[in-house]
C-alpha cells in the first residue's frame, strides 16, 4: 500500500466516509471528526506509520491536507 | 488582539504587571465581542451602565456562573456551535451549557497543552485513565467530565480506561498494560474521588491478596474537587501519602477548572500551588462588596480567560472560595499569581466532576 492509500485508509475506518469525501475535509465538518474521533484517527495513523506524534501537531492537525503537510515533516518524514 | 496571538508566549513566564496589561486588552475586546454578538449579554452589560474602557480587566463586569443554567448564552449562531458541553450536576439538578463553535473549541485544547506540558514535558506517554469509557460515549453533548478526559487524551500515547461501566478496576488490563510500559514513565488522569474510591481502596484491597502495582514511575494529574475527601477526614497531604504508600506514586498534581472556561486550568506545582498561567486570571473578591482582597485574604473566586468567543463567559464569579499566597514568586519559579482553595460558598451547589458524583456515596 503506497502512504497516500494508508492515509486515506486510517481516514475511511476512523470516520466510516468514502475516500471521495476527503478532499478538503476539516476538523469538525462531519459528526464523525470530533474530538473523540480526532484521537482515534492519530492513533491509526501512528499504527500505520509507526510514528509518535508531538501533541502540538495533533492539535494543529485540522484537515486532510493539512495532515498531510504535518505528515511530511522531516520527524515523521512520510512521502506522499 | 487575538488568541493566536497570546499563544505563543510561554504559558508561566511573564511577569503579573505585563500580564495584566496583556490580559486588559484581550478582555476588553471579547467584552465588546459579546457585546455585539449576545443580546442577553448586551442587556446585562446596559443594566449595569458598562460603557466599556476600563483601565484593567478587574474593573470589568462579571457574570455569575449561575447565569449559565438559566439563560441559553452564546455569542454565535446555532449553525456554527459545534459542541456543547454542560458542567457535572448531582441528580436533579440544572446544568450549565456552554456553546463551542470551531475556534473557541480548538483554543480551549491549544491552551490546555500549552498548560500541562509546562508541568509534565511535551512527550507523549502510556496513559491510564481512572474511569469508565462509558463517561465519553454520547458524543454530541460532553459532560465536564467527558471533556476533562479528552483533554487530557492527547498526552497518551496509548490509552487504557482503568475502570469498567461499574467502575470497577479492571486488574489484568492494567497488569497487561503497566507490563507492556514498564520502565516508561506513565501518565494517570482521573478526578479525584473517583480516584480514590475507585482506584485507591480497590487497591488497598488487592493488597491483601498480594496483588500490587509499581507506580513510582507515575505523574498523576486529578481534579474535580476535594468535598466528599473532606467529609471523610482526609486531606491532601494524606491522599499523596496513602497513594505513594500503595502504588509509589510520587508526582502528583491537583487541578483547577470549570466547563464554564474549559482549557485554562490552574494546575498544582512541586510546592502545592494553583498556577494562572497566561491564558486566564484569578481574583479573590470580598463577599460584602466584591472588593479585591489582599494576598493572604481568603474570598469568592473570579476567573478570568482570553478564550471564550462563543459564549460570553470570560469573566466569571464561581462560587468556590479562594486564597492568592503570592504574585510572581513561587519558589517553584513560575510567575504569575499563586492560590488555593479554600472552600465552597454557603449554599452554593455541590459542583466538580469529582464531587457530584461523590453525592451519591451518602450516607
Amino acid at each position: 500500500m503506497s502512504n497516500l492509500e494508508k492515509y486515506n485508509a486510517a481516514f475511511v475506518e476512523a470516520f466510516e466516509i468514502r475516500e471521495d469525501q476527503l478532499a478538503g475535509l476539516k476538523y469538525q465538518d462531519i459528526t464523525a471528526w470530533d474530538s473523540v474521533g480526532h484521537m482515534t484517527l492519530i492513533a491509526s495513523l501512528e499504527e500505520a506509520f509507526d510514528i509518535m506524534m508531538d501533541t502540538d501537531d495533533i492539535i494543529d492537525f485540522n484537515s486532510y491536507e493539512k495532515g498531510k503537510e504535518i505528515l511530511s515533516k522531516e520527524e515523521y518524514g512520510v512521502d506522499f | 488582539m487575538t488568541f493566536e496571538e497570546i499563544l505563543p508566549i510561554p504559558p508561566f513566564a511573564m511577569k503579573q504587571e505585563d500580564k495584566e496589561v496583556l490580559v486588559t486588552e484581550r478582555l476588553s475586546e471579547l467584552t465588546e465581542l459579546h457585546r455585539e454578538n449576545c443580546p442577553e449579554y448586551q442587556r446585562i452589560l446596559d443594566a449595569m451602565r458598562y460603557k466599556g474602557g476600563a483601565s484593567s480587566y478587574k474593573d470589568m463586569p462579571f457574570l455569575p456562573v449561575r447565569l449559565f443554567k438559566e439563560l441559553n448564552l452564546k455569542s454565535v449562531s446555532k449553525e456554527n456551535v459545534v459542541k456543547t458541553m454542560t458542567s457535572s450536576g448531582t441528580t436533579g439538578q440544572v446544568v450549565s451549557r456552554i456553546y463551542l463553535d470551531r475556534i473557541t473549541s480548538a483554543n480551549q485544547q491549544k491552551a490546555m497543552v500549552k498548560i500541562v506540558s509546562d508541568f509534565t514535558g511535551s512527550s507523549r506517554m502510556p496513559m491510564i485513565i481512572i474511569d469508565s469509557p462509558e463517561v465519553v460515549k454520547d458524543r454530541r453533548v460532553f459532560s465536564a467530565r467527558g471533556a476533562g478526559i479528552l483533554g487530557f487524551s492527547v498526552f497518551g500515547a496509548k490509552r487504557i480506561y482503568a475502570l469498567d461501566e461499574n467502575m470497577k478496576l479492571d486488574v489484568e488490563e492494567l497488569k497487561d498494560f503497566l507490563g507492556k510500559y514498564h520502565g516508561q514513565r506513565i501518565l494517570l488522569f482521573g478526578f479525584t474521588f473517583m480516584i480514590w474510591q475507585h482506584f485507591y481502596k480497590e487497591l488497598r484491597r488487592l493488597e491483601v491478596e498480594g496483588i500490587s502495582f509499581d507506580l513510582s514511575n507515575g505523574i498523576l494529574i486529578h481534579g474535580g474537587g476535594w468535598k466528599k475527601l473532606i467529609s471523610e477526614a482526609i486531606s491532601k497531604e494524606e491522599f499523596y501519602a496513602r497513594l505513594r504508600d500503595v502504588c509509589g506514586l510520587q508526582h502528583i498534581h491537583d487541578y483547577y477548572g470549570m466547563v464554564e472556561q474549559t482549557g485554562c486550568i490552574y494546575m498544582e506545582c512541586e510546592c502545592g500551588h494553583l498556577h494562572a498561567s497566561i491564558f486566564s486570571d484569578v481574583i479573590m473578591r470580598r463577599p460584602i462588596d466584591f472588593s479585591e482582597c489582599e494576598i493572604g485574604e481568603s474570598g469568592i473566586i473570579q476567573v478570568v480567560s482570553t478564550i471564550p468567543e462563543s459564549y460570553p463567559g470570560h469573566s466569571l464569579l464561581t462560587e468556590d472560595k479562594g486564597v492568592v499566597c503570592g504574585v510572581d514568586d513561587c519558589p517553584c519559579g513560575r510567575k504569575g499569581k499563586y492560590f488555593k482553595i479554600t472552600g465552597r460558598l454557603k449554599s452554593a451547589e455541590i459542583r466538580g466532576c469529582s464531587d457530584t458524583y461523590a453525592d451519591r456515596f451518602k450516607g
